[in-house]
């Protein structure tokens, strides 16, 4: 291969990859099999960190910036004036063993443009799945786009070769989907989701009787938003976000803040800013969903359209819920515990095991480490020195603030830790 | 008053183990064990050398297992591998501790040597995690995957697993340059390695005997990484707290041609 060319190519083609964050590479443990290259212990490494201080665990780049689609938020589409490049498949190959073998990378992530067509395409994302699972005996991670509209032949095929499959929706509303890719059906996003969802579950159940029934997408699907393309709101996306995680049992949802990448009068301006802070509370509600038991609309709905960025969204829902506070520490129910902002489930775990030993005060939870200055208003201890409720929420809010204010004013970054 | 007895060891694991086994078997009680590298000068001391035996290292370590959980096991030879100094101390009190406990249930959190002890281990394996992350293999012109480093532990032992199973068909070497010792798969085990001649493995000398085609995909490696950062989320402060500078010598992305 003629070395500067791939280097062009690999220059183009990782560019455009880049403004996809669903770099996990965990889940989905792969055994090295017959002494091959490769395993995946079903947590990622991360093996560099870029300037922007994101993982690099994956080699992450487009088959080719191809494409014969339109859509306005993003990079490589059709109209725009760009170079444009392909690789072959056994080029892509070539960089991944490579790359892999160096120790650089857990795995491949590809994606493509779509040229031609999308079975076109998809077969070429299959065929470089197949190729270094079978010729190269590669074990290591493989996550591969699915591109809408592929037939459910070719999805089929996907699921048995790479360890995720994702489809992204991008564009959070039906209408922001008309408006900005005009070309694109919702139905396309759809329709390989669905046939993934399908297909995992009969794994599930054929492998119950036939244990050599071979596997398929161990690590499931997930799907990425972009967050502050069209006017949509937070309960647009995050009602979506929880249709996605139900309907298709999605691994994960990813939100990207929208960088702006083309002058278009029906996208935000050159220049505006990255929507970091709103990415951030945005996860920070997928996490309440996932794993807090909240539900969406008690956060987002009618009167609530956006997320508050200057406080958290729990810390939001228990100042428009104050008639449920405080709780007893020491009797609550552990899923009421998790609901006090301030108290993070590690912190909700040890409470309800230290408790039974001894009643909790203050200093206990400390210790615990709970975040006082925000639970203190929420909670009752073991304590006759507690918190007494006649403030109204704007000015507990205040008061919160005013012992919070340079961490949520100054450095918020993607990678914040979530809920201290 | 009976003197203090230092007893000097070679460095190694089952060095150590048998330094305990002569401490129970003398009668030792007051006992310094460390490094004969190390200065041992004091006076009014009983000095003694302790010759590595296998046999009864092993006997102290089966020992020390039917009394332990396989977490403690672990622990314990991550905070060997810490080399801090004196740590062999705090391993062998603990491990008389361990030597008298009736059983594995009772625990003693509030032992001060276990606490010390399980915080090395963390650190030592937060060390390991780094490794198998930042290791970067060159390919030279014997086919042979080559990468050095110098971890603030000892943590080539425990890195082996990971690295033979992932790379089970490449001969690959690892080498500790501060230690001066490698790991080398052979496409079939893991051996320990050390050079007579230690400019065999100083990084200039890989790069003259690289493989025809391995300053190509570092140079690709390189145009890869620049072109997945998106500058307009440039983040320094979090950047060099993910990836510490004192880690950039080992990265080729970091040491662009
Ligand atoms: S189809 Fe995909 S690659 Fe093509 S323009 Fe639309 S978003 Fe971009």
């Amino acid at each position: 291969m003629s070395f500067d060319r791939i280097k062009e190519k690999l220059s183009i083609l990782a560019d455009a990859a880049k403004y996809d964050v669903s770099c996990a590479s965990s889940g989905g443990k792969r055994a090295n099999h017959n002494k091959g290259l490769g395993t995946n212990t079903g947590m990622g490494i991360c093996h560099s960190y870029t300037e922007d201080g994101r993982c690099v665990s994956l080699l992450k780049i487009l088959l080719t910036n191809h494409c014969i689609y339109d859509c306005a938020y993003c990079i490589t589409r059709k109209s725009n004036d760009i170079k444009r490049a392909a690789f072959k498949i056994q080029e892509v190959v070539d960089l991944t063993i490579n790359f892999y073998r160096r120790n650089y990378i857990e795995g491949l992530f590809l994606s493509s443009g779509i040229f031609k067509n999308a079975d076109y395409t998809m077969e070429r994302l299959v065929s470089v799945a197949k190729k270094l699972r079978l010729e190269e005996n590669f074990n290591g991670y493989i996550h591969l786009k699915s591109i809408p509209g592929a037939s459910d032949e070719l999805m089929r095929e996907a699921g048995l070769y790479a360890d995720r499959l994702s489809v992204n929706i991008e564009i959070p509303t039906v209408s922001g989907l008309k408006l900005l890719a005009p070309d694109k059906k919702h139905e396309d996003f759809i329709k390989p989701m669905k046939k993934v969802k399908d297909e995992i579950i009969q794994y599930k159940a054929e492998k119950k009787i036939i244990k050599s029934t071979p596997r398929f997408a161990p690590a499931g699907q997930s799907t990425q938003m972009i967050i502050g393309a069209t006017g949509e709101s937070d309960r647009d996306i995050m009602y979506s976000a929880s249709y996605y995680y139900k309907e298709f049992n999605m691994k994960r949802v990813y939100y990207s803040g929208y960088v702006p990448v083309l002058a278009d009068d029906r996208l935000p301006s050159l220049g505006t800013e990255v929507p970091i802070l709103r990415e951030n509370r945005l996860y920070q509600t997928d996490w309440l969903l996932r794993f807090y038991g909240f539900s969406v609309h008690e956060i987002l709905n009618e009167s609530n359209k956006y997320l508050e960025l200057d406080i958290d969204p729990k810390l939001s829902w228990a100042l428009r819920n104050l008639d449920l506070f405080p709780i007893d520490i020491n009797k609550a129910d552990k899923r009421m515990i998790a609901r006090v902002p301030g108290i993070g489930l590690k912190s909700v775990h040890k409470i309800v095991q230290a408790r039974t030993f001894r009643k909790l005060d203050w200093s206990h939870l400390k210790a615990i480490g709970i975040a006082l200055n925000r639970a203190q208003y929420f909670i009752i201890c073991n304590s006759k020195d507690f918190y007494k409720k006649d403030h109204s929420e704007t000015i507990l809010k205040r008061l919160i603030l005013k012992t919070s204010n340079s961490k949520y004013k100054k450095h918020f970054n993607q990678q914040l830790s979530l809920f201290s | 008053m009976n003197p203090q007895t230092i007893l000097l060891y070679d460095g190694t694991f089952d060095g150590f183990l048998t330094c305990v086994f002569t401490v129970y078997d003398q009668n030792i009680s007051d006992v310094v064990i460390q490094h004969y590298h190390l200065d041992h000068n004091q006076l009014f001391s009983v000095i003694e050398d302790v010759i590595t035996q296998k046999h009864l290292a092993h006997r102290v370590w089966k020992g020390f297992k039917e009394k332990t959980t396989k977490n403690e096991q672990n622990d314990f030879f991550k905070a060997f591998l810490s080399e801090i100094k004196g740590v062999e101390n705090t391993l062998l009190s603990y491990m008389r501790s361990i030597f008298n406990r009736k059983s594995i249930k009772t625990i003693d959190f509030s032992n001060k040597d276990i606490l010390k002890i399980s915080q090395v281990a963390r650190m030592v394996a937060r060390e390991k995690h780094r490794m198998e992350a930042f290791v970067r293999f060159q390919l030279t012109k014997d086919e042979i995957y080559v990468a050095t480093v110098a971890p603030d532990f000892n943590v080539l032992p425990l890195i082996i697993k990971h690295f033979r199973d992932r790379y089970a068909d490449q001969k690959w070497l690892i080498f500790d340059t501060s230690r001066n010792y490698g790991i080398f798969y052979n496409l079939k085990t893991v051996e320990m390695i050390r050079f007579e001649d230690k400019k065999g493995l100083d990084p200039k000398c890989i790069s003259k005997n690289h493989n025809l085609q391995e300053s190509n995909f570092q140079e690709l490696w390189n145009v890869y990484y620049k072109n997945v950062n998106i500058s307009s989320r440039n983040n320094k402060k979090l950047h060099e707290q993910h990836l510490p500078k004192r880690y950039w010598k080992y990265l080729t992305e970091k040491n662009g041609m």
